[in-house]
């Protein structure tokens, strides 16, 4: 079996990060439940913090530099991305969102992306699902059930009756994802600009444009 | 041999050193001298951009090429691009061949989808049939060039029963056409299937993803059996400031460059220049750089440098082509001649397609048998 390929995004700007903190936990989860399925891992994170610069240069010049490229083709070529924002003024942060709208919009069909936010106030927790549920379904990636939110008090807390604590949902999440991943075939193949090699030969666009073919 | 000219946006930008913006009509005739100084620098080709919107300025192009063409002797006049999505393919065919007819046959097109949303609406189209009008249009433009009575009838357009598009081309040969991409594959393709043209405007972008677009464009033409990989017909952008002295370009461009429409306020000149083939500095650092596309790209047929946007005044453009014509543009054509393989194509004119067509026609003659006529 091939060993898979987690790309873990993180958008925290502190340093140390809970933001950080929360992918890195999400991402050890899932590892731990994959190799109980007898799957091997990979884990490459990516700091948008880093490419905070980068980022905001793609957006005035329409492409990518080296850094930024090298990691908007890993998440291309993931199996799985587990993505992580802070919480900014109740949703996710502008440097978040753009990472994914630098980010090739096929880049994630299909592919399992587990997604996660912290933030100061617990009241915030649904940003998760009306900000970066619906963005991730717009992008037509597979997102699991359990979003998880970290809020300040969760880190030491145990957590109420019905939700669990903290701990409870990443390894819900975790498990989400790692059962995605793996009845999913490796995505060796979707590496980023495929699409320039799979040109529609032009007789059949041409075709396409007959009269008498539906619109 | 490699045709080297310049390319022109045509748009009216505020100078960052000296606030002041040129009015239309300024810039009007800044590209007419412009032009004017290219033929007069030993330069081959002069193109000009289309737009429908302020800051731009030219909108009609085969009116200000027509103009340049009665001023010029040599210059082949082309443009960067034509909108063939929004324009009517019919009136392509007529304003082209016209302007051919007036400038002896100097005169070829790039095809174009043009970067601007609202201009689709603005000509009664629609923005999410980009590729199929860029399809369609060109479909009936290559039929009207070459068919004398053409029926038609498309998607997109009013139906042509025994329509004759006039003039018709130029000793019958139509002009020349490019079709200029940044991002899509259909558009290599469809350059491939036609044997036309494909020019990548490298400009703003890093080199790997051309290479791989004129790969595929190279592949597809051999395909479609115009010939070898090596012998499709490849335009390159390039984007230079020059001075004799490096740092002195570098001082001179980079509040230009920092300010530019297009790049302004996001990299530093430092990264931009790394990235893309944006080159400030010597004329021996432009050469060094241009000869690099060929290890990229392979050989290719005409090159094309944006010398005159971001509000830089026409004294300093006309200086930038006389270095141009005196320094860089001599060597590269040495530099490019040597080593080049026989069987690649020279950059297309009217005079080589003329030439290919008699041939063609003889060929053809020779091969029917003798008697055959009776
Ligand atoms: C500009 C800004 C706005 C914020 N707005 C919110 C908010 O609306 N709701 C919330 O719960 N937390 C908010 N916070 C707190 C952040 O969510 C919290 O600092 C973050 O989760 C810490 O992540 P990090 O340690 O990875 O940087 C905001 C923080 C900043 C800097």
């Amino acid at each position: 079996m091939n060993t898979l390929r987690l790309v873990v995004v993180s958008a925290g700007l502190s340093q140390p990060s809970s933001t950080r903190l929360l992918a890195d936990r999400l991402a050890e989860a899932t590892g731990r439940r994959l190799a109980g399925a007898g799957r091997a891992v990979d884990v490459d994170v990516v700091e948008l913090r880093d490419l905070a610069v980068d980022i905001a240069n793609n957006l005035v010049t329409g492409f990518p530099g080296p850094r930024l490229l090298a990691a908007t083709e890993a998440v291309t070529a993931a199996d799985g991305v587990i993505a992580v924002s802070p919480i900014f003024t109740a949703s996710y942060s502008g440097l978040f969102k753009s990472f994914f709208d630098v980010l090739d919009n096929t880049a994630l069909i299909g592919k399992p992306v587990l997604i996660a936010a912290t933030g100061g106030t617990a009241r915030h927790s649904l940003a998760l699902e009306h900000a970066l549920r619906p963005m991730f379904g717009y992008l037509r990636a597979i997102v699991p059930p359990t979003a998880v939110y970290a809020a300040s008090e969760d880190w030491g807390a145990v957590g109420d009756a019905g939700a669990g604590g903290l701990a409870d949902r990443i390894e819900r999440a975790a498990g989400e994802l790692a059962g995605l991943l793996t009845n999913r075939p490796s995505a060796e193949a979707t590496v980023a600009e495929a699409t320039i090699d799979e040109v529609v030969p032009f007789a059949q666009q041409l075709a396409a444009l007959r009269p008498g073919k539906p619109a | 041999m490699v045709q080297f000219g310049i390319f022109t946006v045509g748009d009216v930008t505020t100078d960052p050193t000296t606030g002041r913006t040129p009015t239309e009509h300024e810039r009007i005739k800044a590209m007419v001298a412009i032009a004017l100084k290219a033929e007069e620098v030993g330069l081959d080709v002069f193109a000009t951009g289309e737009h429908h919107n302020p800051p731009f300025v030219p909108s009609s192009p085969t009116t200000m090429l027509g103009y340049i063409a009665a001023r010029t002797e040599r210059l082949i006049l082309s443009t960067s691009t034509t909108l063939i999505t929004t324009n009517d393919p019919v009136k392509i065919a007529e304003d082209f061949a016209m302007l051919q007819h007036l400038a002896e046959g100097r005169v070829d097109l790039m095809m174009g989808r043009g970067n601007t949303g609202p201009v689709y609406p603005w000509f009664g189209q629609d923005i999410r049939q980009g590729i199929p009008l860029a399809i369609e249009n060109y479909a009936l433009l290559h039929e009207l060039w070459r068919k004398d009575v053409v029926d038609w009838e498309g998607r997109f357009r009013t139906p042509l029963q025994g329509f004759t598009s006039t003039p018709r081309p130029l000793d019958g040969v139509p002009p020349f056409v490019w079709h200029g991409s940044i991002r899509s594959p259909e558009i290599a393709e469809q350059a491939a299937f036609y044997g036309d043209g494909f020019f990548a405007n490298n400009i703003f972008w890093p080199k790997n993803h051309f290479q791989r677009l004129i790969s595929l464009y190279r592949e597809r033409y051999a395909h479609y059996g115009h010939g070898t990989p090596e012998q499709a017909i490849v335009g390159l952008g390039g984007q230079v400031f020059m001075r004799k002295n490096s740092q002195d370009a570098v001082r001179e461009f980079r509040p230009y460059f920092d300010n530019a429409p297009v790049y302004g306020h996001g990299p530093s000149l430092e990264d931009f220049t790394s990235q893309t083939p944006l080159t400030v500095g010597s004329p021996q650092e432009v050469i060094e750089k241009t000869l690099a596309f060929r290890e990229s790209f392979g050989d290719y047929q005409r090159q094309l440098f944006l010398m005159d946007h971001a509000g830089l005044p026409l004294k300093t453009v006309l200086e930038q082509l006389d270095l141009l014509g005196e320094e860089v543009v001599p060597v590269l054509r040495k530099e490019f001649a040597a080593g080049r393989p026989a069987e690649v194509p020279d950059g297309p004119t009217h005079a080589a397609l003329l030439a290919r067509r008699d041939v063609a026609e003889l060929d053809a003659a020779a091969a029917e048998p003798a008697g055959s006529i009776a």
